[in-house]
Parts: C-alpha cells; sequence; structure tokens
C-alpha cells in the first residue's frame, strides 16, 4: 500500500531528556534476572532448577499453557535463585552470568527455504516465539493457532522513545531474515508500520518488496506507533479472529536465531528523563541489571523513579532491579512527593511549567516543541468520570473508551465485546491514564477487564 | 507557604484513620487539597499524569461566569433605579445589587456544600468539586426578588434528589441548577413568574410595588412578548442592543449576552465546553426561529420575534454556554453532542412560544434533554456496535 495513513488522534508529550544518538557499551553483566511478569498472563513450568548451567538460548521456563512458547536465557551461566512469592508464584529467575557469553548452537538456516513447521520449532525452542504477542488479550502466543495476518510497528513513538534505526544500525540483513521467517508464518500478510517521518525506516532498507511482507507509512501523534493503533488503520482485528504482533526492535534477535543460529539478546537501550545526566543509548542485553545501565549517570539532587520501559506504560524499577524482557527504554523521573500550594504551583497557577493536554494550562500556546520535565505527582484527585469527549481526543480507535472501561466496570462482557474489547490492550489506553482529568487508571481498568474476560472465555 | 503546609500537617493525625476527628476526614481532605495539590505519586498505569484535575476545570467555569455575575450584580441596580426614577452611578447601581446579590451566593453555597459535606461524612466519601460551578449558577438563574428561604430549599433539594441520590457528582442525570430552578418554578410559581419578582422596588403594602415611575411593569421581555404586546410596540421597547447589553428585567446572570460571551469566550478557548453542543444549540434555536417566523399568525409577537432576538432575550444564551454543555448531564459522545445541542436549540424556542403559563422554556428543554442524553448515546453507540458486527460479517463470509 502505498500512501500514508494519518492518524488524526494522539499527543506528544515532550519530556526533557531524550537521548542523544550515541551509544556507550558496558561490560556484560554479572547477572542477570528474567521475570515471568514481563509476560501477560504466563505461568511459567520451570525447566530448569537452582544450580542447572544454562547456554544463551537456553529455555529457563515455558508457558504451562502454550508449551511452545518459552523464555530463553540471555546470557550463559548458572541458576543462582529462583525467587517465590505468595503461593509459591514464580517473581524472578536469576543466572550468574559467565564473562564470556557461550551460546547454544541451532546452526544456521535460511527461512525462506524453511517451512512454516520448521521455522516455528526453531523460533520455539531458542525462545524466539517470546517476542511475539497475541491478540486479542496480549498474551504469548499459541502456536497450534495460526495467525490471520502478523503486525509489526517499526517505531516507537511513547516520549523519550528509543530510535530504532538508530538502536538497529547494523542489523539491517538480521531484520529482513526475520521478516521472511515472519512472512511463512501466517497465510495472510506480515504488515510493517513506519514511521512518515523523513529519515526513517532505515533498518527495512533491505526488507523492502519481500514477499507478503506489506510496508504502510503512518504519520501522527503518539500512540501512532502502538501496534494495535497501526492494525485498527489497517485491518482491524474481529471477534474469534488472532493476530500475532511485534515490535520491530525484536526483529533483530529473531533473525539471529536463523543467520547466526544463536539467541542473541544484546540490546541497545536508551537511558533518558528528566533524571539523567547524559541521555544516551547503552549496549547491554536482555534482563541486565539497572545498576549497570544507569550507574552514575542520574542525578542524585532529587529523588528520581527509574521504569523500565516507558514512562506512559513501564514497569518501576529500582538500581537492583533489571531491565524488562521486552524494553527498550529506561528513564528516570522525578518523584512528585512534595505538595503543590494552590496559587504557586497548583490549579489555581498560571501554569507555564505544567504540561496539559487540556487548553485550561497555557501549554497549547507555547508550541509543540518545548519539553517538559513532568514528574509523578497524579496532579489532583481521583474522581468519577466527569469530563466527556477527552479520552476520544487522544484514543485513535473507533470505540468509545469510555463506555467500555464502564461495560467492563460492570463486568458485562457482551457489552465489552459489541464495543471493541478485542481491538485494545492496556498500552492503548496509556494517553487516556495520562489526560484524564479524573485520575482514573485506565490501563488497570482495561488490564483486569481483558484478564477476567480471558478466563471466562476459558 | 511552608507554615502553612506545617500547620495543615500538624492537624493532619486528629483526621486520619484512628484519629479522634476522623469522621470528618472529607472536610479536612477537601481544604487540605484545596490549598495544595497532594503529593501523592502514581501508583498504578501510566507515570506520568497530566497537569489538569477537576478543580481546575470547575474553576475555568466560575472564572467564566464571573462576568455575568458582574453585569448580573450591576443590572440589578441598575433596573432598581429605572423603575425608581431615580438617578444613580454605576457604583452606586453595581453597589445596589451586591449587597441583594450576596446574600443568594452566600445561601446558595452555604447551603449546598453543607448538604455536600454530610453526605460526604456520612459516606466516607472525600468530597467532589461538582457544587462548586452549581453553587454559583443557582443565583445567576433565580430573579432578584425570590425569599432566600426558598433559595435554601431549593438548594438542598436540588443536591439531595438531583445529585446525592444518584451518587454524587459525575452520577447526576440532571443539570443541579437547573434541578433548583425547576423545583422553584413548580413548587412557588408565584415568587418565580409574572411581573412581580424580576426587578428589586421598594415594596408597600401587601408587597406591591410603591415608589414606581408611572408605567412601571416589572415584567420581562419575553413576559411582554407573550402577552402579545405588537411586534413594533415590542421592537420600540426593548431593542435588540439592549437584549444584546442586557439592561433588561430578567434573571440575575441571564440578562448580558454580551458577558455571556466573553463566559462563552473562556469555556470554549480553554476547550473546557463542547462547541458542538453551543453550536448546535445556536443552529437549532436559529432554525426555530426561523420557522416559528414562517408560519407566524398576526397576533403571536413570540412567533414574530426574529430568532435574533429569541438568542438574546431570556435564559437561551445563558442556558446553551453554562448549562447545556455540564459534561455530566449532556450526551458524552461526539455525535450525541450534535444532537443533544441541536434539539435542546429547536425545544427551548418552541417551549417558549408554546408554553401557556410562562414564557421561557429554556431550563425544561436542557432538564428534558438531560434526560433524553443517555438514550440518544445508546443509539450512537449502537451505531458503532453494528458497524463492527458487519465488519465481522464480512471477515467471516
Amino acid at each position: 500500500m502505498s500512501g500514508v495513513i494519518k492518524i488524526k488522534k494522539g499527543l506528544n508529550i515532550n519530556l526533557v531528556g531524550e537521548s542523544e544518538k550515541i551509544y556507550s557499551q558496558i561490560g556484560s553483566p554479572n547477572y542477570v534476572s528474567i521475570k515471568p511478569s514481563d509476560f501477560t498472563y504466563l505461568t511459567p513450568k520451570m525447566q530448569v532448577k537452582v544450580g542447572d548451567e544454562v547456554l544463551a538460548g537456553d529455555l529457563v521456563f515455558v508457558d504451562k499453557d502454550k508449551p511452545s512458547t518459552g523464555v530463553a536465557s540471555p546470557v550463559s551461566g548458572e541458576i543462582t535463585e529462583i525467587i517465590r512469592g505468595e503461593k509459591r508464584k514464580i517473581l524472578e529467575v536469576k543466572i550468574l552470568a559467565d564473562k564470556e557469553i557461550r551460546y547454544k548452537d541451532f546452526g544456521s538456516a535460511t527461512p525462506s527455504k524453511m517451512s512454516r513447521e520448521e521455522i516455528l520449532t526453531r523460533l520455539s525452542e531458542s525462545g524466539a516465539l517470546a517476542f511475539f504477542v497475541e491478540r486479542p488479550f496480549g498474551g504469548t502466543v499459541n502456536a497450534d493457532v495460526a495467525p490471520r495476518d502478523i503486525f509489526v510497528t517499526g517505531f516507537d513513538s511513547n516520549p523519550l522513545a528509543a530510535d530504532f534505526d538508530f538502536a538497529l544500525h547494523g542489523k539491517e540483513e538480521l531484520v529482513k531474515t526475520a521478516l521472511e521467517a515472519l512472512a511463512k508464518l501466517t497465510e495472510g500478510t506480515v504488515y510493517v508500520g513506519v514511521s512518515s517521518k523523513a529519515g526513517h525506516g532505515a533498518i527495512f532498507e533491505k526488507s523492502r518488496g519481500l514477499e507478503h511482507v506489506e510496508f504502510n507509512s503512518f504519520q501522527g501523534q503518539h500512540p501512532v506507533g502502538n501496534v494495535g493503533v497501526q492494525i485498527h488503520a489497517t485491518k482491524p482485528i474481529n471477534k474469534g479472529e488472532t493476530v500475532w504482533t511485534m515490535s520491530a526492535y525484536d526483529l533483530a534477535i529473531v533473525g539471529g536465531v536463523f543467520t547466526e543460529g544463536k539467541f542473541d539478546a544484546s540490546r541497545n537501550v536508551a537511558v533518558a528523563g528528566p533524571g539523567v545526566k547524559a541521555p544516551k543509548y547503552i549496549k547491554t542485553i536482555i534482563g541486565a541489571p539497572i545498576n549497570d545501565i544507569v550507574s552514575g549517570n542520574v542525578h542524585d539532587d532529587k529523588e528520581y523513579r527509574l521504569v523500565s520501559g516507558s514512562p506512559l506504560t513501564g514497569t518501576q524499577v529500582t538500581k537492583e532491579g533489571n531491565l524488562g524482557y521486552f524494553d527498550s527504554q529506561v528513564v528516570a523521573l522525578e518523584e512528585g512527593h512534595s505538595p503543590k500550594f494552590v496559587a504557586t504551583e497548583g490549579w489555581l497557577s498560571l501554569g507555564f511549567k505544567r504540561f496539559s493536554a487540556s487548553r485550561a494550562y497555557p501549554t497549547w500556546l507555547l508550541g509543540r516543541n518545548k519539553q517538559y520535565n513532568i514528574d509523578t505527582n497524579v496532579n489532583g484527585e481521583h474522581r468519577s468520570f466527569v469530563v466527556s469527549g477527552q479520552y476520544e481526543k487522544v484514543f485513535p480507535f473507533n470505540i468509545y473508551p469510555v463506555h467500555l472501561l464502564k461495560a467492563i466496570m460492570a463486568n458485562d462482557i457482551e457489552a465489552q465485546e459489541a464495543l471493541g474489547i478485542y481491538e485494545v490492550l492496556p498500552e492503548d489506553f496509556a494517553l487516556c491514564d495520562f489526560v484524564c482529568t479524573s485520575k482514573i487508571d485506565a490501563q488497570v481498568i482495561l488490564a483486569d477487564g481483558l484478564k477476567s474476560l480471558r478466563a471466562e472465555l476459558g | 507557604m511552608k507554615a502553612l503546609e506545617n500547620m495543615i500537617n500538624k492537624f493532619k493525625p486528629n483526621f486520619e484513620e484512628g484519629g479522634k476527628l476522623h469522621k470528618y476526614w472529607p472536610v479536612f481532605d477537601s481544604l487540605d487539597t484545596f490549598l495544595f495539590t497532594p503529593g501523592h505519586v502514581t501508583k498504578k498505569g501510566a507515570h506520568i499524569r497530566d497537569a489538569i484535575d477537576l478543580k481546575r476545570t470547575m474553576m475555568m467555569v466560575i472564572i467564566a461566569l464571573i462576568p455575568c455575575l458582574l453585569f448580573g450584580m450591576w443590572n440589578v441596580g441598575h433596573q432598581h433605579f429605572l423603575a425608581t426614577g431615580e438617578s444613580a452611578d454605576l457604583m452606586a447601581k453595581f453597589f445596589f445589587g451586591f449587597i441583594r446579590v450576596l446574600p443568594l451566593l452566600v445561601i446558595s453555597y452555604g447551603v449546598g456544600l453543607g448538604v455536600e459535606f454530610i453526605f460526604c461524612i456520612v459516606k466516607g466519601h472525600a468530597i467532589q468539586e461538582g457544587f462548586l460551578v452549581s453553587g454559583m449558577l443557582i443565583p445567576l438563574i433565580v430573579p432578584i426578588d425570590v425569599p432566600l428561604w426558598m433559595v435554601a430549599v431549593a438548594t438542598a433539594f436540588a443536591v439531595v434528589i438531583g445529585k446525592e441520590v444518584f451518587g454524587g457528582t459525575g452520577m447526576n442525570i440532571l443539570n443541579v441548577a437547573l434541578t433548583a430552578r425547576a423545583f422553584l418554578f413548580f413548587a412557588y410559581p408565584t415568587k418565580m413568574s409574572g411581573d412581580d419578582v424580576w426587578i428589586n422596588v421598594p415594596r408597600g403594602a401587601e408587597g406591591a410595588p410603591a415608589g414606581v415611575i408611572d408605567g412601571f411593569s416589572g415584567a420581562t421581555a419575553l413576559g411582554d412578548a407573550a402577552s402579545k404586546v405588537p411586534l413594533e410596540s415590542f421592537e420600540a421597547k426593548y431593542s435588540l442592543m439592549d437584549a444584546f447589553f442586557g439592561m433588561i428585567p430578567g434573571s440575575i446572570g441571564e440578562t448580558s449576552v454580551l458577558a455571556i460571551l466573553i463566559g462563552a469566550a473562556l469555556l470554549l478557548f480553554t476547550g473546557i465546553a463542547s462547541w458542538r453542543i453551543m453550536l448546535s444549540g445556536l443552529l437549532g434555536a436559529l432554525a426555530m426561529g426561523m420557522i416559528f417566523n414562517a408560519v407566524a399568525p398576526a397576533d403571536n409577537t413570540l412567533m414574530q420575534l426574529s430568532p435574533l432576538y429569541h438568542l438574546c432575550l431570556g435564559g437561551f444564551a445563558f442556558g446553551l454556554v453554562f448549562m447545556a454543555t455540564d459534561p455530566v448531564t449532556a450526551a458524552q459522545t461526539n455525535t450525541g453532542k450534535w444532537i443533544y445541542g441541536f434539539l435542546i436549540g429547536i425545544l427551548s424556542i418552541m417551549i417558549r412560544v408554546f408554553n401557556p403559563a410562562y414564557p421561557e422554556g429554556v431550563f425544561l428543554a436542557i432538564l428534558f434533554m438531560n434526560v433524553m442524553a443517555p438514550l440518544i448515546d445508546h443509539y450512537v453507540i449502537q451505531a458503532n456496535i453494528k458497524k463492527r458486527a458487519a465488519r465481522v460479517k464480512v471477515a467471516k463470509a
């Protein structure tokens, strides 16, 4: 499809501390940690026990309900700890890493010459299948059900997001190989969404013209980079259909398990945000300790919150935490603990420093490119839904977001289905969280709704 | 500010869980959060949040109402001195109105917030900001001579029956201020209509106006039009400009379209009120006015009135700008807002023209559409649902 798909609704949030296009290499980490909670709905079935030696690419656990999806170790080394929580739920698996990573050898392979089953087997045994997300519901994929189509988002529009072109520079061949593999997994098409901005999409320069792969150019504000928005604009999901999605950020790893025959989980992570001294990219690995990634690079004048992932959807971590399995950015945000006096910084102030999507603050007069230091203060208190039409401005789906949320609150499954719950994931509601006057946690409501709906459907 | 913060923090433990005054937490909390946006940080969902909150939103509406309030105060004085034939300067007129409108404001806020506080203490909920606007609206939509106790009763009724029984701010079906207005109108019609309540004049025995100029009537423009004053003499008595600037008798805040437009500009500029509702309401009223013009019989002044008069007279402009756009009671969907606003425009003028008892229809039109808004939304959403269902069929075929 040629031409640009314009997404008219949305909101770009300009935070201070965007990563410069330079990267530092940090030494390989002493240990990595993998959390089953990075994978929605996944119940881990351990494949290793404490004391076992693993290679990079050995499966650490598989999904109990979908055993073809397993999660592989990013490093070689020894399983040192399996941390369990309430009811012995597995929270974290810690792996003491070798100095030099040893990879499990899957053998080099060319996807274009392989059958669908061979490709699936390779993805499954190498743990690469864990990078796919199934829609509806956003869980791990079920290899037994062929997806209608596969959607890949080629860019990230979140605040302070990593630039995939920069992060994956030099891996264009791997991206191409991965797309060839994806094309064999579906009877339908592999849709790749690229940004319409000039100079974007360089990682796909070798992939253009692949069979069964269609490139669509998207223009607009965040959440234009969300794969859900791109699906909705190209070929929406209907009840009963399944599609697979993934981020182009992970394509290089998928490509690596074919071309190089190894699971190379290295990542180029954007370290950014108001609390970062020198925002830049760090070459590291999935599950690496946050402390290694931000070491010495976070201001210590104030309290900062570290987030693995985007400021809108990421997970709060401490320095002792680890980089999430899917995360491409680590952000340091100022904690907003101090109360704000009504007339100087609060709700009666002029508010030139307060970012707002609503025009009740002068943000919109100050230009789109002004950067703000938004702290983690809620900026108000929880209220009932009062203002209408607010979510719709940042929610580029032909869905009534508030009515969908209310259907979830009322536990009305028929209404949820009718209103289009299958087309959205919590990340698509992230901006609703942000703009809400009543400070309602829309993402949480949707996540709970999807979880109970999924349980209901069995 | 630190001192204030410290003082609040000193008293806080008394109101917290286990404190002696924990029952009154909602009151303390409302005061505390009024002064200081609390240092709560995000725990779930997005880590960063927009600066907007309900207090800011409500404050914008209150600021938008200030021109109407100030003009209303002046006009109370202006009408008084016109009636008595005395001359007075701007400040004298304003001050005359000020001391008569202020009690209404105090009663409305006092009773409304009081009821709200009691409900929140009983339910243990935080106090929501909804009444900040309602409390301002109520004095602006009543005649100046309405007795204070009636305003108190109406406000209490509106907050309890109009809002709290449904679950408080955000849950109400009817606009709270209009509920108070409707209560007053149906409970005490003699104090809310007729020719005797719109202008504050000296009263003689049995409440009859005394010391007024010859030919004083005290009727509103719409009242005159309804009593079939011929169009020419009507237009001579009330020029369109007078009606636009608001130097005519009427409810306190509703007369000046200019002041209302200033408020409307702020509401549209800040995006707080829906431009869809305002625009479609305007179109609806114009359309209805023109239809009536086209079919008006010779002796029906109200039907003959040009649509522009209809926009400027009575409470239409005020209702459309400040009440129809109440986000809780209006239609929630964008398409629904168009329909909702347009029908308010149509019905306002229609009720105004056909209601034999009382020549004003805006508040009834808005209340009626408040009730209909969920139905409008229902059909708009059904259309969306059908579209989705049709897509499934196509995909399966």
